[in-house]
Formats: structure tokens, sequence, C-alpha cells
């Protein structure tokens, strides 16, 4: 019996537990990138002096739900020329594979605590032995998606940008998949529950992640750099950006897409995004484990005391606006998290309600270094200038490869030198 | 039939639908993509066998890099449809026939063989990476590593042939 064997075997409990969560993954990831382009521009806009999108909602929060709406009943423009199929074909593919790869990343160290037909309820869709080679097969499969929709639209601009997008991503794939090597030499797994619960240290908290491994490892710190500018890369993202290169290439390779076509590539690029972060995360940050050791239990506290500021704040924010927003949403909402949080806290003298703060310790900071993260990407559009075509070349081979591969060196000679008797 | 024999069926007839789309599409994009669905479905078969690390490998080199060259390749010549030659005569009459004793003597391979094939003909040391790399670096390591050798001699004379071409 194999994995696979195994899996055609479940009972229908199985198939119902996997599927609904699969769907609630999608509504939240789908939620998450249409705010991810709100604090995109939030945040850019902060970094320009500027106010950003403030019409629509309090602080404009309710611009990606117009913008969604906008793509949906935009007229789909199919110019002439294109090579039907192969057009059709490429967001469908960008976006499938994009939201593929989250199946394999978990979210949490614990189940639930209650069961579904009695399967356990794990914080991941799936947990495979090879879940590290199935992101990276993921992403391999990825680079189709822009480079047939450059090719497919029959123009000369999307054309220009699916090449340099192909010939960009099989580059920096290389040093991207290099840089996690000396992870996985230390780690001999490419589960990616094992790196992360190998990360783990009661004495040593943030310090034993893999990036500074004070608990006996090699510090992974120029494996991190090396992996996180190739991600960049790999998701297209400034100060890589060169397949959509607005000032060169239109907008690159999806010149000629419109309406809901044009924004499955914007949720594909999205979704890649947070998937790389929670990579990220996972291999080098420490995954799901807090920054503080393991016995000072009061940091477990963190959440539900991060939540009551939060509430107040929602609540006198909430009532400067005279529309609907002011007088009911927004202060309820505010009294809402705030008094959720104050509950939790009240987990200090009451056993259950300490119980629910010690289980979501795991999701919260996977979460939060996630979003760390996320900045970081939003961060670095605001400030970077885009690459060169000619440096961008020479960064990939010349100086990520070499010094992801010295990493590999290193961290192997080190693996060797400690597991020597 | 049990699930896994399903979906047996429909990766096998996937891979035989891409191959043969392969040859009959007239555009080189064409041909190319349904080569990927033939590399991506028989990673699916290697992982229904229980080769969880080669099924990720196929995927990655073949599905991935090698592919993505390919159409790399065509994309930057920027060919068209291809125009059909006459068929040349060795194929006319020389095909059919030998593609009949092929299909024929693997047939006869595979009835004679009949009983013998296991129903997970995989051993667990061909399934986890360890195991793979335990015998590459152990009991296949000469072949491994001239097949290696091999490869580097590959991308010299690659090198070789482009530093050429540049200097004229």
């Amino acid at each position: 019996m194999n994995a696979v064997t195994t899996f055609l075997t479940q009972d229908g409990g199985f198939w119902v537990l996997t599927l609904v969560k699969i769907a609630l993954l999608l509504f939240i990831v789908l939620t998450v990138n249409a705010y991810l382009t709100w604090f995109e521009r939030k945040v850019v806009a902060l970094m320009q002096s500027r106010v950003g999108p403030h019409r629509v909602g309090p602080h404009g929060l309710l611009q990606p739900a117009a913008d969604g709406l906008k793509f949906l009943f935009k007229e789909d423009v199919m110019p002439g020329g294109v090579d039907k199929f192969v057009y059709l074909l490429a967001p469908f593919l960008a976006l499938t594979l994009a939201l593929a790869s989250l199946a394999v990343i978990p979210f949490g160290p614990n189940p639930l605590p209650f069961k579904f037909f009695g399967h356990q309820i794990d914080l991941w869709i799936t947990n495979p032995d090879i879940g590290l080679l199935v992101l990276f097969s993921v992403t391999a499969l990825g680079v189709y998606g822009v480079a047939l929709a450059g090719w497919a639209s029959n123009s000369k601009y999307p054309l220009l940008g699916g090449l340099r997008s192909s010939a960009q991503m099989i580059s920096y794939e290389l040093s991207m998949t290099m840089s996690v090597v000396g992870v996985l030499l230390m780690a001999n797994s490419f589960s990616l529950t094992k790196i992360i619960s190998l990360q783990e240290s009661s004495k040593w908290g943030l310090l034993s992640w893999n990036i500074f491994t004070f608990h006996g490892g090699c510090p992974q710190i120029v494996g991190f750099l090396c992996f996180f500018i190739s991600a960049i890369a790999e998701t297209n993202r400034v100060p890589f950006d060169l397949p959509e290169a607005e000032s060169e290439l239109v907008a690159g390779f999806h010149t000629e897409y419109s309406s809901f076509k044009f924004a499955m590539f914007f949720i594909a690029e999205y979704t890649s995004m947070i998937t790389v972060s929670s990579l990220c995360a996972i291999l080098f940050f420490g995954g799901w484990n807090s920054p503080f050791p393991t016995p000072w239990t009061f940091t477990h506290y963190i959440p539900s005391l991060i939540l009551i500021p939060f509430g107040l704040w929602v609540i006198f924010d909430g009532i400067k606006y005279e529309t609907i927003f002011g007088k009911l949403i927004l202060p309820g909402l505010g009294t809402a998290i705030a008094g959720l949080g104050a509950l939790l806290l009240a987990g200090i003298v009451i056993a259950p309600l300490h119980e629910v703060n010690e289980y979501i310790q795991g999701p919260f900071w996977l979460l939060s270094k996630i979003f760390f993260f996320l900045f970081f990407y939003v961060w670095a559009r605001g400030t970077l200038p885009r690459f060169r075509y000619d440096q961008l070349m020479n960064i990939g081979w010349k100086l990520l490869l070499p010094v992801s591969i010295a990493n590999v060196i290193i961290t192997a000679g080190f693996v060797l030198f400690r597991s020597a008797p | 039939m049990s699930p896994a024999l399903i979906v047996f069926f429909v990766l096998a007839g996937l891979s035989v639908i891409g191959a043969l789309s392969l040859i009959l599409q007239k555009h080189p994009i064409h041909s190319a993509l349904s080569l990927i669905v033939v590399m991506v479905s028989l990673a699916g078969l290697y992982l229904l066998l229980g080769a969880e690390f080669v099924a990720a490998v196929q995927i990655i080199v073949y599905g991935g890099a090698i592919m993505v060259l390919f159409v790399f390749v065509i994309m930057l010549l920027n060919a068209s449809a291809e125009e059909h030659t006459n068929f040349s005569k060795l194929a006319k009459f020389g095909g059919l026939p030998l593609a009949l004793a092929l299909t024929g003597l693997l047939a006869a391979a595979m009835i004679h063989n009949g009983g013998a094939v296991p129903n997970n003909p995989t051993p667990d040391a061909l399934a986890s990476t360890t195991g793979i790399s335990m015998m590459l670096f152990s009991t296949f390591v000469y072949p491994f590593e001239l097949t290696s050798f091999l490869i580097l001699v590959a991308i010299i004379g690659a090198l070789v042939l482009a530093q050429r071409e540049k200097k004229t």
C-alpha cells in the first residue's frame, strides 16, 4: 500500500472533509488576495505620501469588492488572430497551479479538538512526505501560464514578456531550489511538518529557527537571502517584474487579456506571493513555532492582548464616519474584537479558555510571519527600481547560483562533520 | 474494478492521447503542450506505483525544465504551423510493418511474463528519497558518476559550439 492507493481507498467522510477544507481554504485565500491588493496600494501610497484608496468604505476597505465586481462585468474581449485554445488555457493554468501549491502548506501543529466521522481535522489539506518537491514541481509548471499567455496573444509585447518570463523563471528556479538544499540536508526530509518541528527547541526560541540554528546546525541566513530573492523573481514581482515591465512592454504577457481573465493572472500572482511567504516562514523562520522559548507560557496571551487595543482603535476610528459604518458596523465590530480579546485573556484563570489560547499559538505565529513577508514584498515594490535585463541574468547566474551552491557545500560539510563520531 | 485501476486507465489513456496528439498536431507549440500532458500523466503513473520521488522529479525535470526550454525555443524562433511534405518512401512502406512488429514483440513479451508482473512492482527502497540516494551512491555509484561526466561533456560541447558561433 503506497500513499496513492491509501488515498484512493478512503471513505466518504474523508472526501467530504477534504472538499470542505479545500473550499474553505479557497475562500480564505481569495479574500486575502483581494485585501492584499488593498494593503499593497495603501502601503505604497504611504511610502509615496499619498492617501491611497479611501473612497469606497472606511479607509477604502470595500475597494477590493468594487474592483472584483468591475472585473466580472467588464467586456471580455478576445483579440483577433489569437490561438484560441492556448489563449484560454493560459490563465486557467496560471491560476490552478498557483492555488494547487497551497494544498501542501501546513497552517498549524495540532488537529482541531473534535473529529469528523472519525477523521482527525488537521490544519492542512494534505501533508505528503515529498511536500517540498510537490511545491517545486508546481512552481516548475507555473512558467507555462505566463509563457503561453504571451505566445497565444499573437502580439509582439506579450510575446516579448512571455519570452522574458520563461528565461527568467528557468534561471531563478535553479538558485531557488539550490538555496533550500541546506535546510533539507539538516532536516533530512522533504516533509514540511518535519522541517518545522525540527526548528523547535525549548531553550532558544527564535534563535533555533533555521536561519540561526543555535540548537546545533548550520545557520541558513545566506540560503534564506538567496531563496527570497529568487522567489521574488520567480513570482515576477518588483524589482524582477521584467515580464510585465509597464514602461517597456505595455503590460507584458497579459496585455491582450481583459476582464476576468486578466483578474485570474492577478490572483495567480498574489497567490504565489502567499505561497512563497509561507515557504519562507516554514523553511527558514520556524513555521508555527513561537519566537519565545517554550517555558514562557505568558507569551501565549500575545494574540489576545493584541486584539483589545485593535478593537478599541476600530471603535474610535469608526465613530468618525457619519454613514452606517460609523453608527453601527465599525463600533460593533470593534466591540466584538475587543470583547473576544478580553474573553480570551480571561483564560489566565479559566482553564478551557487557556486551552484556546494555546491552540491559536501555531496559526497565529505562522500567519504573522507570512504577513511580514507579504509586507516585505510590498516594501520592495515601493522602494526598488526594476532591474535591467542583463543585470537580472547576471544576478541569477553569476551571484545567486554560485552563492547558493557554496551554501549547500558548507552545510553538507557541517552536517557530515556533526554526524561523524 | 478497484479505484487504483480506474486511475491507471485514465492516466494511461491520457498519456496515449497526448502522445498521438503530439504527432498529429500541426503547430509546434500544440505538439509541445501534448508532450507536457504525456510527461505529467507519466508522473501520475509513477505516483500510482508508489514512486513519489521519481514522480516529483519527472514533473520538475521533464514537465518543467526541459519542456519549458522546448516552448522557449519554439517561441523564440516564432515557428509557425508546419507544412506537410510528401511522406518519405521509407516511412510509407517500412513504417507500418516495423510498428506492427514492435507492438507484436511487446505484446509477446507481456503475455510471456503475464503472470509474473506484480501488482506493485516498486520495492520500498525505490519509493523513498533515502532509498534512491542510498542506491545511487552505493550500488550504482559508477554508472551514476559516469552519466554525470557525460552530461558535463555535453555542457562543455554546447558551450564550445556557442562560442564558435559568436566569433564569426
